[in-house]
């Protein structure tokens, strides 16, 4: 089935290639950070985690989003979502990967990896962290692939791949809150210790992961024959419209906690990232766009003739996809981290070195994801002859 | 298509086995040997001649008889023989500081206890920080190695600096900022090695040990030898000890105990 990816366009080699030439400049300089250290980074003292870290927390959401998919489909059997629901298994391979990829950049001894196995130990959250990726991803796998060849050969799933999904839609969840549980659970960190921050991040998950699913539709409809018609995408969007609400009212929760009960401990994180704290707020412009970008996005979603004008849908979904990613991929970690448990304000700010890393990690998601589409495509091709 | 469909199962299970069999065998390996060295008895680790022990050690910290002049010295005593590097003061990397034992500001040692009114001998005394060897360390709860761990016997915080992966989990887990990470070798910065503590590789957490390889030869933590009387060092089970009579004496505190970490670093204001 994978030789479907293995014929294509012009357009499709040209991105292939991008891709690989993205991943080798992002590979040369992840050597150059197993020679020197993490020190190539942004990273300090205070600021232990940063964009890798942000990242993986980001992807989670994405990765999880393919429930959204997967539950109506095969729980309610909401049939508009058949064409789409592999697309959104595969989705979630390419994200969780990337999350598994960002974990191991971000280790100081990486050839130590397999310690956590080594030496299991149940009371660290990432140790579960581990086995709800790793389980995720393998599901993923094996659904999507299979429910897929049997579209081609034009019978039904197997039967032994039901279990499987249904068991794939509670890890969906599990992976979201896991990731929140890492941060949750540390004392003394009072940006992060919220009993609303696994509901806050499967909600922005939920809204930015969809989100993401729609613009990828819409690029498909473009380059290639692949369409999932309008139904999907409309239903699609009106889960990322209240997704989006459900997060910026969790959101609210929170600023009201913390602001109107006047805890220092727990104000001073949102004061440096929205308002900037001792004279340093390089997040401020960042933080406030994100709000008005998922604000707006929420508002156009809501109205009816906006939200079937595909042009707004897709702005709308934009701005959902990079107001999310803001809020988790560059807010979060560092919000968490500063000031620190000493109240003193060191900020971080990521390297060249660092965002090309990144970026390369992204570029090996983006050649899964290409290359699993694409065959996706393939089988669609083949069977509709 | 069957065919592809086919070979794909196959090397999924293939991949799945291979990875099944590979945990399997690492999980069994370490009991295979537990096994084996019951059989011929397991060697029994007993303590050097002479060396310290306790059921839990902790440390006061008076701030009264606290200056700038000892603050120095302590962190120069530790730094020193645990080969701490100094790459602020050498490279003036800032990012990538480490430090076990420092001096800081009363409004930062105690966050939560600070007020306007402060008085002015702590407005102006800098407070010694360093690990506070938790009783229930959050560091040892995040750690997914077991690479951080409380020593049982004396109730250690310590560090297998070979087993670290250096995912900074425990930095983010502890509260009060105890804890460096090597961003790079740290020999750059050393100026000269001392043989007798291991000195780290890049891409580990590290933080203050109590001496505990002092405490092994028989000798005090050597801040608290050097401190002219203003740490005491001493077992907090020991109802007799000195540590105990200068608790029941004065009114302690230790830092951010509303977080339930229970410190056994105390300090006299």
């Amino acid at each position: 089935m994978l030789e479907k990816a293995l014929s294509g366009s012009k357009l499709y080699w040209t991105l292939i290639l991008a891709l690989l030439v993205l991943i080798g400049i992002g590979f040369l300089f992840y050597l150059r950070q197993l020679e020197f250290g993490l020190g190539i980074t942004g990273m300090n003292r205070d600021v232990t985690w940063g964009f890798y870290i942000a990242q993986f927390t980001f992807l989670v959401g994405v990765a999880a989003s393919a429930v959204m998919l997967v539950l109506p489909y095969y729980l309610h059997d909401y049939k508009a979502f058949g064409k789409m629901t592999v697309l959104g298994e595969f989705l979630a391979v390419s994200a969780v990967l990337m999350c598994l990829l960002f974990i191991i950049i971000d280790l100081g001894q990486p050839a130590r990896l397999l310690n956590v196995i080594l030496y299991p130990t149940p009371h660290s959250m990432l140790f579960w962290d581990m086995i709800v990726l790793n389980g995720y991803l393998f599901l993923n796998i094996i659904i999507g692939w299979n429910v897929l060849s049997a579209e081609k050969e034009g019978v039904p799933p197997e039967k032994w791949l039901k279990p499987l999904i249904y068991l794939s839609i509670p890890f969906a969840v599990s992976i979201h809150t896991v990731t929140a549980f890492l941060y949750s659970g540390l004392p003394g960190r009072g940006y992060w210790l919220t009993a609303v921050l696994a509901p806050k991040f499967l909600a922005s998950a939920f809204a930015a992961g969809p989100a993401f699913l729609i613009l990828l539709s819409f690029i498909l409809r473009k380059f290639t024959s692949f369409d999932v018609g309008t139904k999907p995408i409309q239903t699609l969007a009106k889960i990322v419209c209240y997704a989006t609400i459900a997060s910026l009212f969790l959101f609210f929760c929170e600023v009201f906690v913390t602001f109107y009960s006047q805890l220092p401990g727990h104000m001073d994180h949102k004061i440096y990232l929205f308002l900037g704290l001792d004279g340093k707020g390089a997040l401020i412009p960042w933080m406030w766009s994100s709000l008005l970008m998922l604000i707006t996005a929420a508002i156009l979603l809501l109205i009816p003739p906006a939200r079937k004008n595909e042009y707004v849908l897709g702005l709308a979904c934009i701005f959902i996809f990079f107001g999310s990613w803001i809020d988790k991929g560059l807010g979060l970690i560092s919000g968490g981290f500063i000031p620190n448990p000493l109240h003193e304000v060191n900020e971080y700010i990521p390297t060249v070195p660092e965002v090309l890393i990144s970026i390369g990690v992204y570029a090996i998601g983006f050649l899964v994801l290409t290359v699993l589409f694409k065959t996706v495509v393939g089988v669609k091709e083949e069977v509709r002859g | 298509m069957e065919n592809s469909r086919r070979n794909f199962l196959k090397i999924a299970g293939y991949s799945i086995l291979g990875v099944g069999a590979g945990s399997m065998l690492v999980g069994i390996t370490p009991k295979f040997t537990t096994a084996a060295s019951e059989e011929s008895a397991p060697p029994k680790y007993k303590e050097r001649p002479g060396a310290l022990t306790a059921n839990r050690w902790g440390m006061v910290i008076d701030t009264r008889k606290i200056n700038g002049r000892i603050n120095k010295k302590m962190q120069q005593v530790c730094h020193k023989i645990h080969n701490v590097p100094d790459f602020v003061g050498q490279l003036g990397a800032e990012n990538h500081e480490i430090k076990w034992i420092w001096p800081t500001k009363f409004s930062h040692a105690f966050v939560e206890q600070d007020h306007q009114f402060v008085s002015d001998r702590l407005k102006e005394t800098k407070i010694p920080v360093l690990c506070n060897h938790c009783n229930n360390p959050p560091c040892v709860r995040a750690c997914p190695t077991q690479a951080t761990f409380k020593r049982e016997k004396d109730g250690l915080v310590l560090m297998d600096f070979h087993r670290c992966i250096g995912c900074r989990f425990c930095i983010a887990a502890c509260p009060f900022g105890s804890r460096s990470f090597n961003y790079r070798d740290p020999r750059e910065a050393i100026e000269e090695l001392e043989p007798n503590f291991t000195p780290r590789m890049k891409g580990v957490v590290e933080k203050c040990n109590f001496c505990a390889e002092r405490l092994a030869r028989g000798e005090a933590p050597a801040c608290v030898e050097v401190s002219e009387g203003a740490l005491i060092f001493g077992d907090l089970e020991d109802p007799s000890s000195d540590i105990r009579k200068v608790l029941a004496e004065h009114n302690a505190i230790t830092r951010k105990a509303e977080l339930g970490t229970y410190p056994s670093v105390f300090y006299i204001i």
